[in-house]
């Protein structure tokens, strides 16, 4: 039943074969019998049963939405009324959202049952998930390797079959990288693409929510539930929202796949080039054109990222300050220990180093060399990408520099955590959509290809990734044991 | 660049953040491996480029002045971990 395609298990909601509630019970037994790989922070047992039994009624309507009845997950960064928000952090620890992000308000619209809330590196500050206040995530394809960051119980979640679909958020990688840690797909839209409303803010001009599935085929339905304008986020995008799932069934025949040759530099572990290059091979016979690009700019995006995603991140946590709701010191003796103990308490080191770092950015004489600079160097970057996407359709390359690294491999040296995000923030820096799908295995380790989009061109992503899954089995392998 | 403990110290203080003092040189360390890492910018060229703020070109919204939201006192204090006859409780701060 876990295996099941989402239009498969609508069809077996439909035709009685199986109802939400013992979909659902099926599930939460399955979260509790692989409870060791951490990929939950709270299970909503409960209310996933009652949503079931509502889902249930409604299927026997003949409009009943697609996703009626359908086990999801949420990131825990999605704010979920009545239910703890705690964004992966100790400062969120006792923080029971008041209302429903956007997201997941349209979620619940569209009958799909919560199953409960996703694990993820502190404020999604990670690309390892070894930041999470709750523990380490995983990898269920190996439990020594993490599942990647900072939307690891996501991956992992669905890698597992511990839910159908998950959403994640994507700042510098955080969807597709445990997506590929993983052997998942994900997609992170364009910028704006999806509501930011209720999705607790890190880095405001890079964060963007986005799905993780076993398939692009389920990932058009997840996506076309998620996106669209939405008046309550200043940054939401008015375009119109296509029908994704009739569109992923085109030729690939005069694609054009550009291949940028930054990507595939020494850093690049070899038998993962050859693993990318073997399915650009398959998009050959598809009928697609590669040729090689060049962006000389992406060297430079790993230092204006960080630059402005801590800058960021340092005004949007300013407002945990210990006296509206978070976190709360013992006994402050003044208003600034109240602040400067709540805050040391609650914040992890992660978080601590990128406040820091984005505190010195925006002071008074480092300005304009560090946070205007980088802002300088990000535009730089965005008009290498705009250029390139003029002379192809898409761009290909590796998700990440290796396969799941060891857990507490890189713990000690934030900079080399930094380093392997090389292939992935420099397309939140300028705000495009990209992919992540299972592209093969290094020493039984998923290996993700990564496909990078035009702005607003979610709907060409699916189908290039959907084609290639019509002729690959990658993402229909599931790790030992699940 | 290197920074000293001294400098976390202004650092930490601009931030509100509590660092406990044995851990200010570990701080120091990465903060300044981190600077190292973003000197690379220097390298290049960037006169008279426009800084980039945001990924698209949007103009700010504005909407009517209109009342959309009501006051929902109560649903909020059963949130909060302290209150007391309709207050939420805060520690005495002022000397």
């Amino acid at each position: 039943m876990h295996n099941k395609t989402i239009t498969e298990l609508a069809k077996s909601l439909r035709t009685k074969e199986i109802s939400s509630v013992e979909l659902t019970q099926h599930y939460l037994t399955r979260i509790k019998q692989y409870s060791e790989l951490n990929s939950y922070i709270s299970v909503t047992e409960r209310q996933a049963l009652a949503a079931a039994k509502i889902a249930d009624e409604q299927l026997q309507k003949t409009d009943a939405p697609l996703l009626t009845g359908i086990p999801i997950a949420q990131k825990d960064i999605f704010c979920t009324e009545g239910i703890k928000t705690s964004c992966g952090s100790k400062m969120l620890d006792n923080f029971i959202a008041p209302y429903n992000a956007t997201v997941v308000e349209k979620f619940n619209q569209s009958g799909a049952v919560m199953l409960g809330k996703l694990n993820m590196d502190e404020f999604a500050m990670g690309s390892s998930n070894e930041t999470s206040f709750y523990g380490t995530v995983k990898n269920p394809w190996d439990n020594n390797t993490v599942a990647g960051g900072s939307s690891g119980g996501s991956a992992a979640a669905v890698a597992a079959r511990l839910a159908v679909a998950t959403t994640g958020t994507d700042t510098g990688g955080s969807i597709r990288q445990p997506a590929s840690f993983c052997g998942i797909t994900g997609l992170k839209p364009t910028y704006g693409r999806v509501s930011r409303y209720g999705m607790i803010a890190y880095a405001s001009s890079l964060d963007q929510g986005g799905v993780m599935t076993r398939s692009a085929e389920d990932a058009a339905i997840l996506l076309q539930t998620m996106a669209g304008f939405d008046e309550k986020d200043s940054t939401s995008a008015q375009e119109v929202v296509p029908n994704y799932s009739e569109n992923i069934n085109q030729s690939l025949k005069g694609l054009k796949i550009g291949l940028p040759k930054e990507f595939f530099s020494e850093d690049l572990e070899a038998d993962i080039a050859a693993t990318i290059l073997n399915a650009v091979e398959e998009y050959k016979k598809l009928g697609a054109e590669v040729k090689e690009v060049s962006m000389p700019m992406l060297k430079y995006a790993i230092p204006a990222y960080y630059v402005i995603a801590s800058a960021e991140c340092s005004a949007n946590l300013s407002r945990l300050d210990g006296v509206r709701y978070g976190h709360r010191c013992e006994n402050p003796k003044n208003l600034d220990d109240l602040y400067t103990r709540s805050r040391g308490e609650a914040f992890g080191a992660e978080v601590k180093r990128r406040i820091l770092m984005g505190t010195y950015a925006l002071s008074a004489g480092y300005y304009d060399a560090y946070y205007i600079k980088a802002q300088k160097i990000r535009r730089l970057i965005s008009e290498d990408f705009k250029r390139t996407l003029t002379e192809v359709d898409v761009l290909m390359g590796p998700v990440a520099p290796s396969t799941a690294f060891g857990i507490g491999e890189k713990t000690n040296d934030p900079i080399q955590m930094y380093l392997a995000d090389i292939y992935t923030i420099a397309i939140n820096l300028a705000g495009l959509p990209a992919m992540s799908v299972p592209a093969g295995f290094v020493e039984n380790k998923p290996v993700g290809l990564q496909i990078i989009g035009n702005y607003f061109k979610e709907a060409q992503l699916l189908n290039v990734a959907n084609q290639y899954q019509k002729v690959t089995d990658w993402h229909k392998k599931t790790p030992e044991g699940f | 660049m290197s920074l000293l403990a001294d400098d976390i110290k202004k650092i930490a203080h601009l931030a509100r953040v509590g660092i406990n003092d044995e851990n200010m040189a570990a701080y120091a360390h990465d903060l300044s491996n981190l600077l190292g890492l973003m000197t690379q910018m220097g390298e290049l060229d960037t006169e008279g480029v426009k800084p980039m703020a945001h990924p698209l070109d949007l103009e700010q919204r504005l909407r009517p002045d209109t009342i959309i939201e009501t006051n929902q006192r109560e649903k909020f204090q059963t949130l909060t971990p302290h209150t007391e006859k309709g207050l939420y409780l805060v520690p005495k701060v002022i000397d």
